[in-house]
């Protein structure tokens, strides 16, 4: 394969796969709504679950985008130093958007700052976001993919804290996020939490806590014991489906971490509605790709 | 339970006996209606070209493919947040005599006295359920005030059991977010409570 071809056919996958994202959630969202869609009892959090549940299998027998906001795209690369493509990586990305705007479509989300004006593409200065980790020694890459939608961008916010207030502060912060933005960014949502020193560091990890699968813990044992604590918390909260009370709030609570200053505790938090428009797909060097986010592809 | 449907023109008898949390749904003609036509009315003291007199909006910004001849498609169309527009509803009701305010999210006091003084409700169809609405619109019949683009233009559509509608406010002076509020703080002091025994991890 020439670089060229090699450039072509990842372009087309990957734009295939963004529009496809738009369409069907992945696998570990979609089971958990039908989990605590079953949970529900009252007819309103019920009537709300079917009409989601509804929604979900339109858009597909459609080929619609389930939600009418489909997001500024962003993409959460884990880049082998040794990808071949990895020079024209970025290049690809951004014709793959503007490529699956078209084919989807889309809608329009991309507006230049200052200027105040609407690309009509889906690209402008630094959208679509990529966001890089280079690992040594790996030859593939890892591409997550994500529709970062207006109402569940809202709610985003990210704090310094004072080591006094300690984790508890840390709790203060998190509960009443949901309490305010969280209801319109349309429960039940995914909630990440960041956890470092300095605002930037804390917000990425918040969002890359996104990234991983629902159910999935943080490894050290005590952060993994605050993601349930978390959990289990904020839907005794009741939250319900979008907002108008049921028997949960969330899909899970994900921490990420990394060491503070001892002066500081840094914390953000990211949410992902319930249609959480995640994917990941993986390539090898020689561009085969394999999708773990979603079972039965088929584009 | 039977489903409880309104047909335009709604009558304020139509909403006596509907309370806040109550489902429904709607048939007849819907109208989107957003910011920039909210200031135009209120505001601006233009007159809203599209007779909505006992009859229904949406807040929402469709995505419409034109078909041509000055027909055209609802792809997908979606609420947009209510909030936007509590700043002018409760004078937009009085206006217009509009009945039926739909959208996504709560609003506020304003709407609140709004629906409960010239007889209207405010109702939340589900978000993120774009497709089910577009395949509640049976046509589109006219479009007003093209000149505010494609999301803001006053889409008129012939609609069909629209919904499910969550009723938000009341013509009796209800807030099912405002309720609602009151107890999710109630809880989440409980459950902070709760985590803090749990989270000092720093000794
Ligand atoms: S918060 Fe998510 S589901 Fe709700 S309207 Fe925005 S993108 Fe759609």
């Amino acid at each position: 394969m020439t670089k060229d071809d090699a450039v072509l056919r990842m372009t087309d996958i990957v734009a295939k796969f963004v529009a496809f994202t738009g369409k069907r959630l992945p696998d570990d969202v979609r089971e958990k709504i039908a989990e605590l869609a079953g949970q529900e009892e009252e007819p309103l959090a019920k009537a709300i679950y079917q009409t989601m549940l509804k929604n979900q299998e339109l858009a597909q027998e459609l080929n619609r985008p389930s939600c009418q906001d489909t997001g500024a795209i962003q993409f959460f690369l884990k880049c082998g130093a040794n990808f071949p493509y990895m020079s024209e990586l970025s290049g690809i990305l951004r014709e793959s958007v503007i490529r699956a705007t078209k084919e989807a479509p889309l809608r329009h989300n991309a507006v230049e700052t200052f200027d105040e004006y609407n690309t009509g593409k889906n690209v402008a200065l630094g959208i679509p976001s990529l966001f890089w980790d280079v690992v040594p020694e790996r030859d593939d890459c890892e591409i997550y993919t994500y529709m970062a939608g207006g109402g569940c961008s809202l709610p985003g916010h990210a704090k310094v804290l004072m080591p006094g207030e300690g984790y508890e502060g840390v709790t203060r912060f998190v509960l009443d996020v949901m309490t305010s933005y969280g209801l319109n960014a349309c429960p039940p949502l995914l909630v990440g939490v960041g956890i470092g020193t300095s605002v930037e560091v804390a917000a990425l990890h918040s969002k890359k806590a996104l990234m991983r699968p629902i159910g999935s813990h943080n490894p050290n044992p005590r952060a993994a014991k605050m993601e349930q604590l978390l959990e289990t918390g904020i839907n005794k909260i009741g939250l319900g489906p979008q907002g108008l009370r049921g028997k949960n709030s969330v899909l899970g609570v994900n921490i990420e971490n990394s060491a503070r200053h001892p002066s500081v505790i840094g914390v953000a938090v990211n949410v992902g509605c319930w249609s959480h428009r995640r994917g990941h797909i993986v390539f090898d060097k020689d561009l085969n790709y394999t999708i773990d986010s979603h079972s039965e592809v088929d584009f | 339970m039977a489903k409880k449907v309104l047909t335009t023109p709604i009558q304020a008898e139509d909403l006596e006996d509907i309370h806040v949390g109550d489902v429904i749904y709607l048939t007849g003609r819907l109208t989107t209606c957003r910011d920039v036509a909210h200031r135009r009315v209120i505001e601006e003291k233009r007159p809203l070209p599209v007779d909505v007199k006992d009859g229904a909006i949406l807040h929402a910004g469709p995505i419409i493919r034109p078909l041509g001849e000055d027909k055209y498609e609802m792809v997908t169309v979606g609420p947009t947040t209510s909030m936007r527009m509590e700043k002018f509803e409760e004078e937009f009701i009085k206006e217009t005599g509009v009945r039926l305010i739909i959208g996504k999210g709560g609003m506020g006091d304003g709407t609140m006295r709004g629906c409960r003084d010239y007889k209207a409700i405010h109702c939340v169809f589900p978000a993120g359920c774009a497709v089910v609405a577009a395949t509640c619109v049976e046509e589109i019949i006219d479009a007003q005030w093209k000149d505010l683009g494609m999301p803001e233009t006053l889409w008129t559509s012939k609609v069909k059991e629209f919904g499910p509608l969550i009723v938000s406010i009341d013509t009796h002076g209800n807030n099912i977010f405002e309720e609602n509020k009151v107890i999710f703080n109630k809880r989440k002091e409980e459950v902070y409570e709760e985590i803090c025994r749990e989270v000092r991890f720093i000794k």
